[in-house]
């Protein structure tokens, strides 16, 4: 397998906060990899840097291959970033929100392409109507779409579901299996145990600026003490294994983009 | 000028654009005030107001329209910080960041979309202003020249409100930047002239960049000779405009790398 994100020895503080304090981290091609923490963990301090909007105070990282510090065009044209808070144009149709991404990238046929994207995420009927009518599993729904314009090889979902219901997320989730399916390498950062379980091929628990466990879910869960013998066998969650390795709730400041 | 630059441009212009064409009561709103304004003082005040004997036989509507029209632009332009600053904490900025687009193109993109917006909002003030009577003896040159004078005004005052925009907090602090811009009128030529002014604001008002281009403007509307004020007009918009790009762009690149 070769590696599609790289990281090593990741530093970077605000200030006198220390968030990230060398994370190493690497993602294969065409995999899932989820990126658990919780709030202030450095869950979007680590996916800015990799996605070049921020810069690393020591440690290297290299996306698709290209240093994120040395040759960040090479890697903007290698990726895409969903934040945290949907960043599409609510004043513009959701076509008209592909068909911008697709012109900024300069690809042919951007109408073409808007249209078949819309159809893939059953955008279809909304697609002439402006976004700011668009509920919030809709709205991130297009927020994906724009993010498969020409097709990157990576793709960062910085807490693609927080704030959707129920019925939304389960949307989302259609949404990243079938990029992965299409070998999208997709580095997917979550607060939400279950999309970790649900989605990823392979998990990291990023806690206090370090990745202090990393592999398969079934990996992770045999770090726990095997089980006991009970009445009823008790299998643990991966919340049980999350909050084993991270030890209490971290009562941190939120961390914040700076 | 590398074609990146202008297909990116061109492309994020077609959307700021599409910004202004739908909220059509943005650019009517940027006019009210400047319209009001201009009402007030020809139909309220304007009897009460000297000119001086050296001031010519011309209307108080022609006299005062320069110094409105660069009301409207300051209004107008705090639509602009407005809107970056949406963009800016709405997330749209940081994902055209992580795309490989110029990096100012965002930028320049609101920078046109208001001289846009601020020409439309000239054209409706110029137009009420007709009703009222403004009359001008300007042949196709010399309001070439007008043009020209509120086009670099509403560039460099423009990236004054980049700047504003890409530094707030707040929506109210993203506009509230123009204030003083709106203000700097009354403190100048534009209403009175300034020699009916005590001393120190009198010399404050001539020297500040409003009264040299209010000038210049109504020397060319008048048809006469504009003098060095249209120099001194020209001075000051290029170098606002040259300082306030260089804070805004430095800005830009900082705020994320």
């Amino acid at each position: 397998m070769t590696a599609m994100i790289s990281v090593e020895g990741l530093e970077r503080s605000f200030g006198d906060h220390d968030v990230l304090r060398g994370v190493d981290l690497r993602v294969d091609r065409g995999s899932i990899h989820a990126l658990l923490g919780s709030n202030g963990a450095g869950k979007t301090t680590l996916v800015r840097i990799l996605a070049t909007l921020l810069p690393a105070d020591g440690g290297s990282a290299t996306v698709a291959g290209h240093d994120v510090a040395a040759a960040a065009d090479d890697v903007r044209r290698s990726i895409s970033l969903t934040g945290q808070y949907a960043a599409v144009d609510e004043v513009l149709t959701g076509r008209e929100n592909l068909v911008l991404v697709a012109r900024l990238r300069r690809l042919p046929d951007p109408r073409g392409l808007a249209a078949a994207l819309l159809a893939r995420f059953s955008l279809t009927d909304a697609g002439d109507r402006a976004v700011s009518t668009y509920s919030g599993g809709m709205r991130r729904r297009l927020d994906i779409a724009m993010s498969l314009v020409g097709d990157p090889p990576v793709i960062f979902l910085d807490e693609p579901t927080t704030g959707l219901d129920p019925q939304a997320r389960i949307e989302v989730w259609d949404a990243v299996r079938e990029l992965a399916a299409r070998g999208t390498t997709v580095l997917l950062t979550t607060q939400y145990l279950e999309e970790a379980e649900q989605l990823a091929d392979r998990i990291a628990v990023l806690h206090r600026g370090r990745i202090i466990a990393e592999g398969t879910l079934g990996e992770l869960k045999a770090l726990m003490p095997p089980t006991e013998v009970r009445m009823v066998e008790h299998q643990p969650s991966l919340e049980e294994v999350f909050l084993a390795l991270v030890g209490t709730p971290t009562p941190d400041t939120e961390e914040k983009d700076s | 000028m590398s074609t990146l630059f202008v297909d990116n441009t061109t492309a994020l212009l077609g959307r700021s654009l599409r910004h202004v064409t739908r909220s059509v009561d943005t650019v009517i709103t940027t006019t009210i005030m400047p319209i009001a304004m201009l009402l007030l003082f020809v139909y309220v005040f304007g009897g009460a107001i000297d000119l001086g004997s050296g001031a010519g036989v011309g209307s108080y509507v022609d006299y005062l329209l320069p110094g409105i029209l660069l009301i409207t632009i300051g209004s107008g332009v705090a639509y602009t910080a407005f809107r970056l600053f949406l963009d800016v904490k709405g997330g749209i900025v940081e994902r055209f960041r992580s795309m490989p687009v110029a990096r100012t193109a965002v930028l320049w993109a609101h920078v046109l979309t208001s001289l846009v917006a601020n020409a439309i909002s000239l054209a409706m003030v110029v137009a009420v202003a007709l009703l009222m009577g403004f009359r001008s003896s300007a042949g196709p040159l010399a309001w070439l020249g007008v043009v020209g004078i509120l086009a670099m005004f509403t560039l460099a005052l423009t990236w004054v409100a980049v700047i504003a925009g890409l530094l707030a907090s707040t929506p109210d602090g993203a506009s509230a930047f123009s204030y003083p811009i709106i203000f700097l009128p009354f403190v100048s030529s534009a209403f009175v002239p300034t020699d009916s002014m005590p001393g120190p604001v009198a010399s404050f008002a001539e020297h500040q960049p409003v009264t040299a281009i209010v000038d210049a403007i109504r020397a060319l509307l008048e048809g006469g000779t504009v003098g060095g004020d249209l120099g001194v007009a020209l001075a000051w918009c290029v170098g606002i405009l040259v300082v306030a790009y260089a804070v805004a762009t430095r800005l830009f690149r900082r705020t994320a790398a």
